[in-house]
């Protein structure tokens, strides 16, 4: 079975971030950029998979601006066998929307034909949280979303979600699209020699337009601002007067 | 707790804007050293050194070593991160591909080092030490002994150590006591104690390398009667597999001041099983070979902790509020404003930061040289950097804990504290300064040896490449010009009249060269920095000029330069009064006056 991962190029969650001047959006240029972390999951969950010998090739994708190509090789070096790389921007300020996303994975998918699609549950950067929905939708695959657990038999797999309020676990029919949440496991370091090597493991490139897909955005970002400071604290005498306080203020 | 983020920007720019490196297209391996390439291994031993490292440096600094029975226990911890490490392929970085090493030039190893060692010194000492035994018997040790010893010491499954301090001497190795006798069949009875030996003994590795400076039974008088042998903490079968106990044993730890973590041993030798690297009598040679590059990764440690030591000042400074900035208040919302506003406080700030960056810079052009050397054969490289060496050492060392202290004061009280980490790493720093060679023996070695090596060849080389980088440079930038090139020049001519006056006043008295040493060092080493600032200034100038997109970046590296060519270069002028006054002053009291 081949394993397919889309991987997405966000800011480095360590990197302060900070808002352009003009509130158009999150100063991107020259801040480190890196594999958004549940994406890290996906690819350390396909590793496994195949090394646990349930899959035999994993696949990863990366659907942005050129500089993607390193978040790529990242996943190459923990393990993943090839790469694609999907232009379709050139200014590292340009977020391709899910549904444009999911519209080139499906593509993708139509000429790679694996047999599950592993990917975040969401990016870091704007955390909507939707591509692999809409992703399973357009395929009219089976999703088991936030997955916290995985194990493939076959024709199915058995997901244990994180919902609210604790776990439940479903068994879906394969292929299908699984979205991974934070516990899912903890992603390896890339070894040296393994880095090395991705240097030479193969790297597609195509564009957007290449698989006819439109990216024009079709939401329009009204404002970007920092949240609000903190507000200064204030010193209370016992727990009655903190629960009052909260009450009065609304807190609770 | 104190924090660690990995500064791979800065490097960055060092290996590729500074320094160029894949257009150094005459160094075998560094055609491969694009910036992707490096921003993937540098990356990947940041998230090692960031969250694996640093977060066990003041765990060790607590706990350190314990020895019972004769075993000696690592931290909690250790040998997790050390498995890490070594599954890693870390510890193989810049090893012979024979011996299973990855082959990378030893610059990548150096940029690596620099995160681990700030990241967590006393940890990373172990993989340091096996790298240096590796580095002896790789240049002198047989064929058999390269294939029985490197391949497990290149994934460090066994450790390595140095072995040349006794109780009665550490820096005059002539009069070690360690004694060799041939048992008939190769081998040597080794018998004699050796003390503060570093990863003498610990749990980390299965078996523990040995090289231990011992005297053959007709070894000639003082120094060039010493011999080098490996002794295996388990002796090693024909088919690689381990044996039985060699008869030596860890008898004692140090209590000391810092690197808590590392053990610190008294090692005993009972006729332990030795076998001769190299030829009898010529193991000084064989361990100057590991030295030089040993020297190298202390200069590296020293600066390492200062970086990391302002990192943790950097942070204080812009958060803690108290008084007001004189120009105007800066945060009127709160009671007071950061004292990063306040001129002294950035001057302490400023010290730190311009010498963190220029040892960088420094120390991976020193590690550019040994590349050169060792891969192109470049013998003026090896020259150079053979000159270079106890100034990195020394210089690096003396200023890298001279930062530490800068950043400890920046947090006033709170640099005092167990609890901010920064008393850590002026503790951890200490050692740098005294091991690997006092800094004093580093300034004798530059200045009694190393000067007149080749006949004064490589100290010309040196002048000469700074007059040519200002040759090259001048008339361009007028604000360059007076910036970093009239500096530059004005410091090197410091450095060479100093070195004239030991010409001239040297031969007829030696105690004026000695004497004017360690001076002589400080001196050197400040040229060197201006050096690199000048040309790493360049570097930022050509960056911005070619449309780079990181102004605010280049334009810090800049200003940053500016400062220390301005407040730390004059320094040169002392220096170099204090050696013209020669040794008189130095000397007048009689001994029994002190
Ligand atoms: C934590 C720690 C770890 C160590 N690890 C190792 C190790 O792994 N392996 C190992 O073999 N050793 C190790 N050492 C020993 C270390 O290398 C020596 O301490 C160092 O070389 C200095 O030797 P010494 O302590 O005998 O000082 P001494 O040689 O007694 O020197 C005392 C002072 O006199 C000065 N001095 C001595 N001779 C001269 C001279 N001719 N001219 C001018 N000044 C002079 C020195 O600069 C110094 O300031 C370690 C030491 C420590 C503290
Ligand atoms: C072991 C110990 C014992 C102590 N004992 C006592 C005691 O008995 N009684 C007592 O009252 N206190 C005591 N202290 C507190 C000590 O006096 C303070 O730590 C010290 O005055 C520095 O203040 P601070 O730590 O708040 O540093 P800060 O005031 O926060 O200073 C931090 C840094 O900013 C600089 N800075 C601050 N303001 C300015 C400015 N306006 N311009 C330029 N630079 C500035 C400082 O020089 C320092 O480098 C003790 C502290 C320690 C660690």
């Amino acid at each position: 079975m081949k394993v397919l991962v889309p991987v997405k190029r966000v800011i480095d969650y360590n990197v302060k971030v900070r808002v352009k001047a003009d509130g158009s959006g999150v100063d991107l240029a020259n801040v480190k950029m890196s594999m958004n972390p549940f994406d890290e999951i996906a690819v350390e969950e396909a590793i496994r998979l195949k090394e646990a010998g349930k899959a035999d090739e994993v696949v990863a994708v990366s659907i942005g601006v050129k500089q993607a190509q390193e978040t790529l090789r990242t996943a190459l070096a923990m393990g993943a066998d090839r790469a694609i790389l999907i232009v379709a921007a050139d200014d590292v300020h340009t977020d391709i929307e899910p549904l444009a996303v999911a519209k080139i994975l499906a593509k993708v998918i139509e000429d790679e034909k694996p047999g599950l699609v592993i990917c975040g549950k969401q990016a870091i950067d704007n955390d909507l949280g939707a591509t692999g929905q809409m992703l399973s939708a357009l395929l009219g695959w089976s999703q088991a979303t936030y997955a916290n657990k995985v194990d493939i038999d076959g024709e199915n797999a058995v997901v244990t979600r994180e919902v609210d309020g604790g776990l439940q676990t479903i068994k879906v029919k394969m292929p299908t699209v699984i979205t991974t949440d934070l516990r899912l496991n903890e992603p390896r370091y890339a070894s040296l020699p393994n880095i090395m090597k991705a240097k030479k493991k193969p790297l597609d490139e195509k564009t957007a337009a290449d698989l006819g897909v439109d990216v024009t955005p079709r939401l329009t970002v009204v404002e970007t601002a920092e949240p609000a400071g903190r507000a200064a604290g204030i010193m209370v005498g016992s727990v009655d007067e903190l629960v009052a306080k909260l009450k009065e203020t609304g807190a609770v | 707790m104190p924090i660690y983020t990995a500064p791979l920007k800065d490097q960055q720019f060092i290996l590729h804007d500074v320094l160029k490196i894949t257009a150094q297209t005459d160094v075998p391996g560094y055609d491969e050293l694009d910036r992707e390439t490096t921003e993937a291994i540098l990356g990947e031993a940041a998230k090692l050194a960031e969250n694996v490292l640093a977060p066990l440096n003041a765990v060790g600094d607590e706990e350190g070593c314990t020895l019972e029975n004769g075993v000696v226990r690592t931290p909690k911890g250790f040998k997790d991160a050390f498995d890490q490490v070594r599954d890693g392929g870390w510890t193989a970085l810049d090893c012979d591909p024979e011996y299973g090493g990855q082959g990378l030039p030893y610059l990548v190893s150096t940029a690596v080092g620099e995160m681990f060692s700030s990241a967590n010194m006393a940890f990373n000492m172990y993989q340091g030490l096996t790298h240096g035994a590796y580095n002896a018997i790789h240049a002198h040790g047989s064929d058999d002994q390269k294939r029985t010893y490197l391949p497990k010491m290149v994934t460090c499954e066994w450790g390595g150590t140095m072995n040349l301090t006794e109780p009665h001497c550490g820096t005059d190795l002539g009069l070690i006591r360690t004694k060799a006798v041939p048992n008939g069949d190769g081998s040597y009875a080794i018998s004699g104690q050796k003390i503060w030996i570093s990863a003498g003994e610990h749990d980390m590795c299965d078996n523990i390398i040995h090289l231990v400076l011992a005297k053959l039974p007709d070894a000639p008088a003082g120094v060039k009667g010493i011999s080098l042998f490996i002794v295996p903490k388990f002796m090693v079968n024909d088919d690689g597999s381990l044996g039985e106990r060699n008869s030596l044993s860890c008898g004692g730890l140090e209590m000391k001041m810092g690197i808590h973590g590392n053990a610190t041993c008294v090692m005993n030798y009972d006729g332990a099983t030795g076998f001769l690297v190299g030829e009898a009598h010529k193991g000084m040679r064989a361990m100057f070979t590991m030295m030089n590059e040993a020297r190298l990764g202390v200069g590296l440690q020293g600066y390492a902790q200062g970086a990391v030591a302002y990192q943790n000042a950097l942070g204080f400074a812009q958060d803690r509020l108290q008084g007001r900035d004189v120009t105007g208040t800066k945060a009127p919302e709160k009671p007071a404003d950061p004292i990063i506003v306040h001129p002294d406080v950035r001057r302490n700030l400023m010290d730190q930061k311009s010498f963190v960056e220029g040892a960088r810079a420094f120390t991976f052009w020193g590690a550019s040289l040994i590349d050169r050397s060792h891969r192109a054969h470049d013998a003026d490289a090896e020259g150079l950097v053979s000159l270079m060496t106890p100034v990195i050492k020394g210089f690096l060392t003396d200023k890298g804990f001279e930062t530490t202290v800068l950043a400890q004061q920046t947090l006033g009280g709170s640099g005092f504290t167990r609890e901010w980490g920064l008393e850590q790493f002026v503790r951890d720093a200490r050692i740098t300064m005294i091991y690997e060679g006092t800094n004093g023996i580093q300034s004798l070695d530059l200045v009694g040896r190393k000067l007149g090596q080749d006949g004064g060849k490589h100290v010309m080389a040196f002048f000469e490449m700074v007059k040519s980088f200002i040759a090259d440079h001048k008339g361009q930038d007028a604000d360059f010009d007076k910036q970093f090139l009239d500096p530059l020049k004005a410091a090197s001519k410091d450095l060479q009249a100093a070195g004239m006056y030991f010409m001239q006043n040297g031969m007829k008295n030696p105690n004026n060269a000695l004497a004017g040493s360690y001076d002589f060092m400080h001196l050197f080493g400040h040229v060197c920095l201006g050096l690199m600032w000048a040309r790493m200034a360049w570097a930022a100038r050509e960056a911005l000029a070619a449309g780079a997109g990181d102004t605010e970046f280049y334009e810090t590296k800049q200003a940053t330069g500016r400062y220390y060519m301005a407040r730390q270069l004059p320094m040169t002028g002392t220096h170099l009064a204090r050696i013209q006054s020669g040794a008189d002053t130095v000397m007048a009291l009689d001994a029994a006056n002190f």
